[in-house]
């Protein structure tokens, strides 16, 4: 018995709950994490370069490639005829997205053909040698204008409804409708989107793609190719960045590489360039909403009917999904009596929008808040008060429905929101703000607490299924790979973290895999923040089959109860015996125990009926709440976020460190949405903000001048999820509506707070301005 | 013309390297990554706009004692030409960690701080705080953030890179561990030994990049070659080859031009180079026009100061470019240089109409002249969507002198942003003259503006808020003329 190595180690390195660093931060700064770009290239790899149209919408009467063919060091020139299956991929389904535009185009920028050259210059300079000839066809752009021209839909959209919503608005005591624009955001991944396919025998194709959706590349690659499934592998270890950008819009690169490898036998790279990457791929979807809301003298709201109208851009992709959370997040954290939503998911001639953390949550989240502010402002009242006032009651309050018919069974939002008011001291800095206002002329400050719900599950409840592959080899070591990807969010570490815990081993002892369709099929996105709880849990399901097994070999091998077999701090105890888990293993191996299990995980209690808008979609809450205290400067509409509070639940934290790191950094990415980030169109449908040059994202001197997140440690999972955790990748890039809400209090100021500065977002200075000289003159 | 070089020698991390075959167009990111196999440094934009690529050049400057000293700045790799970098010590993220695997403390506090989440911005972080941390052993979060200012990051929110940063400077090992204060004294002898004694060309015809060993070399080669493109800081011609796919047949590098660096303070004024880059310039500028500090802080981000050039910014005419207009009302005068000798002409004379300035075939910007300013208000204000590492949207200088009336005596108004080049705001001017220095007075200025210009409408700002925030920028100027708070500040001292 090993009984002095068991003394000295009781615990083990990297267990769940515990602040571990993310398993590559090592290679991170030492630039040896490898992205596929990084990849030793195979011989004779060749790449490719998108050519773009330039017409938001036309039919194409010509297409002369003659100089981008004849170009030295072009290799070929692929069109949509070139496609060896289908030029469809349409992640929808719906038949609405071609690899490459064939006779028309859809909008500015959308690729028309593909250049393959012996380099990455050679192809991009190719690329701009077409001759296209076309006829202009009238162009959507703008939300106003599709809705104007008959509002051609992308896909079906959905009404939610409860009560009598028309009826309670005329009944209600004081009535009040307005209209917000929401912006929409490009992602802003570092590493921008690329794909290297590698041709294999016989129909065989391998592929390395930024993606977050490894199974659909595989389905649209092998589509495109016309082989099975079987035939097509798609890899990829991490990402530099997805932020829901590599949900879908992956598919063309992955496409077009697969397509030019097969045809050529040579492997073949497709990585944009950042202003194409950023002009041929969808954004989060900016969005129109239309609201009208009843509610008494007192601020409690009685019905609220709006309609939520979505630029989805030319075709489906992920809009119906996009749109329909867009509306499971219109009620924020509040109880509507009486409600009815409707999304209307626009046609434009824009690339079309695609995911974006949140999926349309915080859009829907942003209307909601705007109504509660017209409220405050209308009845002279702090915002927090109606917030309060509006709150999902407790479980059986009758308060506790959302419009979607689910009842929401694990609120906290009260004791979030409370504890914060009082850590933040936001009543006392508010009523100095106020003060402060009177005196200052240049200078207005505000200050805002806004309150965090998101539901968490795919809506599409198929989605919610995860598998995962454990083996464990004869030394020990564990092998981990899952359907999950890796894009920065900690996923793998923890996940790993799981493993280590569930064999009471060291974390160094799991070794992580890329991500692979080889190993572990079907899998589905890597989104909706449902990573860990997906993963986490097939890999736990992957580690108790194991475990079953040697438990059952120990006690029979040791002649004692599987009761008595415990896996403590790298070792196996039985009975009274303590054996090493490498020595252990040896033993199960040379007994013939399978090491190797393919665990699986389905999230249960779940379903959702689109047709009647009735059902459960969520299995659980996210709850969260921040408090923002702005500067404005009223002479140019600059401002500064001078400090920010955070309380966030992330049920109890896998790993508070990678959990932190989620909060603040989906806060200031939240912030950038809601502030500088703005995609501007010109009047020929060009997007003129493609490069970082003209599209800004936060830097660190925009991050809150003071920041203090903390998490509720004293909040667990209602649910049975791995460890009682609860998702973190997206609930917290909504508490910066917060600092949009300050930014209206500042404006607001200028008139005694008398009025809603129905301030817009992005609310860049320009738009503070414009809203203080309206206010001014009101 | 002498030609005996025909490479461009500098040292690659502990490397010597002589490149003799190189395209006028190649980025050291390309040369890294496809040539060398240094994938440790990413490219995110090829704009130098989100710092993925940094690295360090270190280069022999002038140390204001009649010496060299060796310094190490953070540079943008994609836009940086490899026929700029002759006589340097380019150190890449590889360079960083000992041979045993041993992590550098700036890297090892990102570690630690979990500063990284993708990774993929992370080796260029780890760049720009390599930068500050040798010359920086307790910087400020002003002075970190300025450091950070050419780094984006999607992922992390930033807070724990800066603390990783406040974290890393507490750690300073021996000179000896250091990869590159282990071999100061080294690099610097060698770097001496790879200064030009004469002109460089490589490539024929004029298919051909060309370092001019001084400036009368530079006069010569543009006399020979006068469709040259011109290449001082690169900040802007390295887009027109990433971005554009243009070719520069012939570009000429006058970035080591040791003539073109001078910094020259005199009591009539100063005199910069149209080689010294906005960091070399900031002590002396933010010195005599305190206002202009303030305003280079907020000029792209560390890298691309420490390649950009308030030359380049002045040859390149852009209606938008952030050092015109302070110049103009500082009554700044350019000196142009050419096989013919020397012209000076005031610098608001230099931009003629949009896209075209007064520089002749042959001609370069040899230096700017700024007169002192002899107790003149003076203030300059840059709008933009986001305050740091942005284009202007509009940018506004103002410059009164006061009589002992409290009357304004002489008044000199100019913006960027406005008009088709920065320009003067002469009725604004003339509303101010002899005018008392009152708000009743900025009302009738702010009137004035109207008939001075029609701003565009644009992805930066709409006509309406250019010229609603150009009237406001002077009532600013008014109100902080008289000690009134009316901008807002990050952080009060200067970074």
């Amino acid at each position: 018995m090993d009984k002095s190595t068991f003394e000295e180690q009781t615990t083990i390195a990297g267990p769940m709950h515990t602040r571990l660093r993310h398993d590559s931060a090592h290679k991170h700064v030492a630039g040896t994490a490898d992205y596929i770009d990084d990849m030793p290239e195979p011989a004779g790899t060749l790449h490719g370069a998108l050519g773009l149209t330039d017409r938001a919408h036309a039919e194409i009467l010509e297409m002369d490639l003659s100089a981008v063919a004849a170009l030295p060091g072009v290799v070929c020139v692929l069109t949509a005829s070139d496609m060896p299956h289908s030029n469809d991929i349409s992640p929808s389904h719906l038949h609405d997205e071609p690899v490459l535009a064939d006779g028309r185009v859809q909008f500015h920028g959308q690729p028309a053909f593909a250049v393959i050259a012996e380099t990455r210059d050679i192809a991009r300079r190719a690329a701009r040698l077409a001759k296209i000839t076309y006829r202009d066809l009238p162009h959507l752009i703008d939300v106003t204008d599709a809705m104007a021209q008959g509002g051609e839909l992308v896909t079906q959209p959905l009404t939610l409804q409860r009560g009598d919503a028309e009826a309670e608005l005329e009944r209600a005591t004081r009535r009040l409708k307005g209209q917000m624009r929401i912006g929409g955001q490009e992602h802003f991944y570092l590493e921008g989107h690329i794909a290297l396919a590698i041709p294999g025998e016989d129909d065989e194709m391998a592929v390395w793609s930024s993606t977050q959706h490894p199974s659909e590349i595989q389905h649209m690659v092998a589509h495109v190719l016309g082989v099975p499934s079987n035939a097509v592998t798609v890899n990829v270890r991490r990402m530099g960045g997805g932020f829901g950008g590599k949900e879908t819009q992956g598919n063309q690169f992955a496409a077009l590489a697969a397509v030019a490898a097969r045809k050529l036998r040579r492997a073949v790279k497709f990585r944009p360039d950042r202003d194409d990457d950023m002009m041929a791929t969808g954004k989060r979807h900016d969005f129109l909403v239309d609201y009208d809301v009843g509610f008494d003298d007192e601020g409690r709201i009685h019905a609220v009917h709006a309609n939520y109208a979505a630029r989805c851009g030319y075709s489906s992709d992920l809009s119906g999904p996009v749109t329909d959370r867009a509306l499971f997040h219109a009620d924020s954290s509040y109880f509507y009596p009486h409600v009815k939503l409707t999304s209307q998911p626009l046609k434009t001639n824009t690339v079309s929008n695609t995911a974006y953390r949140g999926f349309g949550g915080p859009q829907g989240m942003v209307g909601a808040e705007r109504i509660i502010e017209e409220i405050a402002y209308a009845l002279g009242k702090d915002p927090l008060e109606i917030r309060k006032l509006n709150f999902y009651g407790e479980k059986g309050s009758g308060r506790d429905v959302t419009p979607y018919h689910q009842k929401i069974e694990d609120n906290i939002i009260h004791r979030i929101v409370g504890e914060l008011e009082t850590s933040a001291d936001y009543q006392a800095r508010r009523a100095a703000i106020i003060d402060f206002n009177k005196s200052s002329r240049v200078i207005r400050k505000g200050i805002a607490l806004t309150p965090v719900k998101f539901g968490i599950s795919f809506t599409m409840t198929a989605f919610n299924q995860a598998g995962a592959l454990v083996h464990i080899y004869q030394d020990g070591s564990v092998h981990l790979n899952h359907g999950g990807t890796e894009m920065g969010q900690g996923l793998y570490t923890k996940v790993a973290q799981v493993l280590a815990d569930s064999f009471q081993i060291d974390i160094d002892r799991v070794k992580i895999t890329a991500t692979t369709t080889g190993k572990v099929p079907n899998t589905s996105a890597t989104a909706a923040s449902s990573g860990s709880d997906l993963n986490g849990m097939a890999a736990f399901d992957a580690a108790r089959q194991i475990k079953d097994r040697l438990v059952a070999f120990a006690a029979e091998r040791w002649q004692t109860t599987a009761e008595r077999v415990t896996f403590v701090a790298n070792h196996v105890k039985i009975g009274e015996e303590l054996v090493p888990f490498a020595d252990f293993i040896r033993q199960a191996y040379m007994a013939r125990i399978q090491l190797s299990a393919a665990g699986f995980y389905k999230t249960p209690k779940i379903h959702w009926d689109r047709a009647t808008g009735r059902g459960t979609p969520f299995y659980y809450f996210a709850y969260g709440a921040a408090v923002s205290e702005v500067s404005i400067d009223t002479l140019t509409g600059e401002y500064l976020v001078d400090r920010v509070d955070v309380l966030h639940d992330v049920g109890r934290s896998l790993n508070p460190a990678i959990d932190l790191g989620q909060i603040e950094g989906g806060f200031v990415q939240g912030m950038g949405w809601l502030t500088t980030e703005e995609l501007w169109w010109d009047e020929k449908g060009r997007l003129r903000t493609h490069a970082p040059s003209t599209y800004k994202i936060p830097l660190a001197s925009d991050r809150p001048k003071i920041f203090n997140v903390r998490l509720a440690d004293w909040s667990e999972n209602a649910e049975k999820t791995i460890g009682r955790s609860k998702a973190v990748g997206e609930p917290p890039f909504m508490l910066p509506i917060s600092v949009l809400e300050a930014l209206s209090m500042a404006v607001a100021s200028v008139a005694d707070y008398r009025e809603c500065p129905r301030l817009d977002t992005p609310a860049t200075p320009e738009r503070i301005l414009m809203a203080v000289e309206r206010l001014r003159r009101m | 013309m002498a030609q005996a070089a025909d490479s461009i020698r500098f040292i690659l991390n502990d490397t010597e390297v002589a490149v003799s075959e190189v395209a006028p167009t190649a980025t050291l990111l390309d040369f890294l990554r496809l040539e060398r196999r240094l994938t440790g440094t990413k490219e995110g934009c090829a704009e130098g706009d989100c710092g993925a690529c940094t690295v360090l050049v270190g280069r022999l400057a002038k140390d204001g004692q009649g010496g060299e000293r060796l310094v190490y700045e953070s540079v943008n790799a994609c836009i940086r030409f490899v026929g700029s970098l002759n006589a340097t010590h380019v150190v890449t993220v590889e360079h960083l960690a000992a041979k045993d695997g041993t992590l550098h403390p700036v890297q090892q506090a990102m570690v630690d701080l979990h500063g990284s989440q993708c990774g993929f911005c992370t080796p260029g972080f780890v760049m720009s705080l390599y930068g500050l941390w040798l010359t920086n052993d307790n910087p400020s979060r002003a002075a970190i953030e300025k450091a950070l200012q050419g780094n984006l990051c999607r992922c992390t929110g930033y807070e724990p890179i800066v603390r990783a940063a406040e974290a890393a400077a507490r750690e300073h090992p021996s000179a000896i561990f250091d990869p590159i204060m282990r071999t100061r004294e080294a690099v610097t002898a060698r770097l001496k030994a790879l200064q030009p004694q004469e002109t460089i060309v490589v490539g024929k015809g004029e298919d051909c990049l060309i370092v001019p060993a001084d400036a009368a070399s530079l006069a010569t080669v543009l006399s020979e070659h006068p469709t040259a493109t011109i290449v001082a800081g690169a900040t802007d011609v390295g887009l027109w080859v990433t971005k554009q796919m243009r070719t520069l047949n012939p570009a000429v590098f006058i970035n080591g031009i040791a003539e073109l660096q001078r910094i020259d303070r005199t009591e009539a004024g100063l005199t910069i180079g149209a080689g010294v880059s906005y960091t070399a310039a900031f002590d002396a500028l933010s010195s005599a026009y305190p206002a202009f500090g303030r305003l280079i802080d907020r000029i792209g981000g560390e890298q691309v100061r420490n390649m950009g050039t308030i030359g380049g910014n002045i040859a390149n005419g852009s209606p938008i470019g952030d050092s015109p207009p302070p110049l103009i009302v500082l009554g700044a005068a350019v000196t142009l240089g050419s096989k013919d000798g020397t012209r000076t002409l005031p610098l608001e004379d230099f931009f003629i109409a949009y896209g075209r300035q007064d520089r002749k075939p042959g001609e370069f910007v040899e230096s700017i002249f700024v007169p002192a300013l002899h107790g003149d208000h003076f203030a300059a204000y840059k709008l933009s969507k986001r305050r740091d590492e942005d284009i202007s949207a509009l940018l506004g200088a103002f410059r009164v002198a006061l009589d002992e009336n409290n009357h304004v005596r002489t008044a000199l108004i100019a913006y960027g942003g406005m008009a088709a080049t920065p320009k003067r705001a002469k009725a604004a001017e003339a509303a101010l003259i002899g005018q008392r220095w009152s708000e009743e007075t900025i009302r009738a200025a702010q009137a004035a503006l109207d008939t001075d210009y029609q701003p565009i409408n644009d992805w930066r700002a709409t006509s309406a808020y250019r010229m609603l925030a150009a009237k406001n920028l002077l009532m600013r100027f008014f109100l902080e003329s008289t000690g009134e708070k009316a901008q807002l500040r990050r952080f009060e001292e200067v970074a």
